[in-house]
């Protein structure tokens, strides 16, 4: 069975762009090891030659027209759900 | 039970307010998270006044809290979205609003519908209908129990992998998880996004049926929509329906297995033929579920990043506030999600896990219509048990996730599926059965359950 390590799950987090807390890394440590356990039972069945199913829609290339939609709402309505804003801009902490 | 034809015709107004009263008296299941008194009694009037009329005019209807909705939060029962107020409203609300039904007040489910018990909701869980020490089921647990207790008609709730389903069958009312594209997911928090489907819970067959007809169809917002096929019909002729013989072990609750044979002699009594069928894949279902869910929930909940919208931590580095706005305003089965897509679509885990998910999903599916070669229909329980207590599963994941076992085949099929109250277990407690479909079979699920429903 597959071990999931501390620093696996920290390597996880970091991918998934999660800060957790010790408590929490240790308990999903335990979680993610049984889960992955248990899906690991596909192992079991022989594939070969068989296409993956990636959508059930039965629909191929469904197409639009090229052309700008609003949607029906307009720049100052989405700016206004930013937790913070300056001019007509989102603002965010330092990047670097 | 309340039927969508008891307030047609009367005061939208009194319907209204009669709901709302009725939402607050039963304060203590928790099975809404908000109340939209105000709009809703400006379009009650504005019924009564004969300028909005319709199919529905003047029904009052209760959405699941992940359907954007106008005069309130839309918060998908998580910290991060707590105070969100769309901007829009979801394609399946505008299209029941424009036959003049009222949406009254949002519903509980487990955060971002995660889950089957509706405990994952950053607000609280949702108490069953029927027992207050029992779980409501989920993720659309507060649907399924505002009407199991009459509140209102019909609730909306949201599908992929049962979410409509099992919790209607721990509350003993009617749920429909359509053919995968039937309705608009435009406006809907989205989970996964090949699975995910929206549909009704509801008092009746018929009821459920009708608001099936008018959610239905394409929109140009929602690519995977099909062209409009659903209209409801009467049951014509006897029906070839097979039992999943692997839905009905030992390892099923006695009381569920009792209930589904006396559903199964219900259809022979009408005349309809039922044989045992075997879908040997059954068992493997859950972990392909558990593999392309995942993965897709960790690309869909990307965008909760607390910049352009949602809860922002404090945080005076960029990659600090992304990581701590998340880790904030998720719940802890979010974050388990998230890093197992992480982890099964990651570098060198990609084949092993994700690509062998995606070929057995075709494997399930050719057994599926091998079946439908010779059957119309398909029968099995809802889920394992009735509803369990409060807490029982929380602190096993997997065992949470086994109460989706008989569920998650019709989704990763892109099945339609039903929930129809069928019977009781030795305690009390609600039983549905489970009815699958071809594609676009829907409105046969629903004529068939109608028409044992008319007998029972």
């Amino acid at each position: 069975m597959t071990q999931i390590s501390h620093d696996d799950v920290h390597h996880l987090a970091q991918l998934s762009s999660l800060q957790l807390t010790d408590d929490e890394v240790g308990a999903l440590q335990i979680d993610l090891e049984n889960i992955v356990g248990y899906i690991q039972q596909l192992d079991e069945l022989d594939t070969t030659g068989v296409e993956p199913t990636y959508q059930v829609t039965d629909l191929e290339n469904v197409w639009r027209d090229d052309a700008v939609d609003n949607y029906g709402i307009d720049k100052a309505t989405l700016l206004a759900l930013a937790p913070a804003t300056e001019a007509v801009q989102i603002k965010v902490p330092k990047v670097l | 039970m309340s039927s969508i034809s008891d307030f047609i015709g009367v005061s939208a107004r009194k319907n209204v307010e009669e709901a709302i009263a009725k939402a607050h008296e039963n304060e203590s299941f928790h099975a809404l998270l908000s109340l939209t008194e105000t709009r809703a009694l400006e379009r009650a009037d504005a019924v009564d006044r004969g300028e909005i009329t319709g199919l529905l005019a003047g029904v009052p209807f209760i959405a699941k809290d992940n359907f954007l909705t106008l005069g309130g939060t839309t918060t998908a029962a998580s910290k991060i979205l707590e105070n969100f107020e769309a901007p829009l409203q979801a394609t399946a609300i505008e299209k029941l609003e424009a036959e003049g039904a009222i949406c009254i007040g949002k519903a509980n489910l487990d955060a971002f519908a995660h889950g089957g018990s509706t405990e994952n909701s950053a607000f609280g869980p949702t108490k069953n209908a029927v027992d207050q020490e029992r779980v409501a089921g989920g993720s659309s647990g507060g649907s399924a129990v505002v009407v199991a207790l009459q509140i209102v008609p019909f609730a909306l709730g949201t599908d992929t992998g049962g979410s409509i389903r099992q919790p209607a069958s721990f509350n003993g009312v009617v749920g429909v998880k359509p053919t995968y594209g039937t309705v608009s997911r435009y406006g809907v928090v989205a989970m996964a996004s090949s699975t995910d489907t929206i549909g009704v819970l509801a008092s009746h067959t018929k009821d459920a049926a009708l608001v099936m007809s008018i959610m239905s169809g394409k929109d140009a917002k929602d690519m995977t929509t099909l062209p409009d096929f659903f209209a409801p019909i009467t049951l014509d002729g006897k029906k070839k329906i097979g039992i999943i013989k692997e839905a009905m072990t030992d390892d099923v609750d006695a009381d569920v297995r009792r209930v589904t044979n006396e559903y199964i002699e219900k259809l022979r009594s009408a005349g309809h033929e039922v044989e045992e069928v075997s879908l040997s894949l059954l068992k493997y279902a859950l972990a392909i579920y558990y593999i392309v869910v995942p993965a897709e929930i960790s690309s869909n909940l990307g965008r909760y990043d607390g910049i352009r919208y949602g809860r922002r931590a404090d945080a005076t580095r960029l990659s600090d506030l992304y990581g701590s706005s998340r880790d904030q305003g998720f719940m802890t089965e979010n974050k388990r999600r998230i890093m197992i897509g992480s982890y099964v679509l990651s570098s060198g885990f990609f084949d092993a896990y994700y690509l062998q998910a995606q070929k057995v999903r075709t494997l399930l599916i050719d057994e599926f219509n091998e079946l439908f070669s010779s059957f119309d229909v398909l029968i099995a329980p809802v889920a394992p048990t009735p509803a369990f207590k409060l807490g029982e599963n929380t602190s096993d994941p997997i065992k949470m996730y086994l109460a989706d076992v008989m569920t998650v085949p019709a989704s990763l099929a892109g099945l339609p599926a039903i929930s129809v109250p069928a019977g009781k277990s030795e305690q009390g407690l609600p039983i549905g059965v489970q009815l699958i479909g071809k594609r676009r079979d829907d409105a046969l699920l629903l004529a068939l359950a109608e028409s044992i429903e008319g007998n029972a």
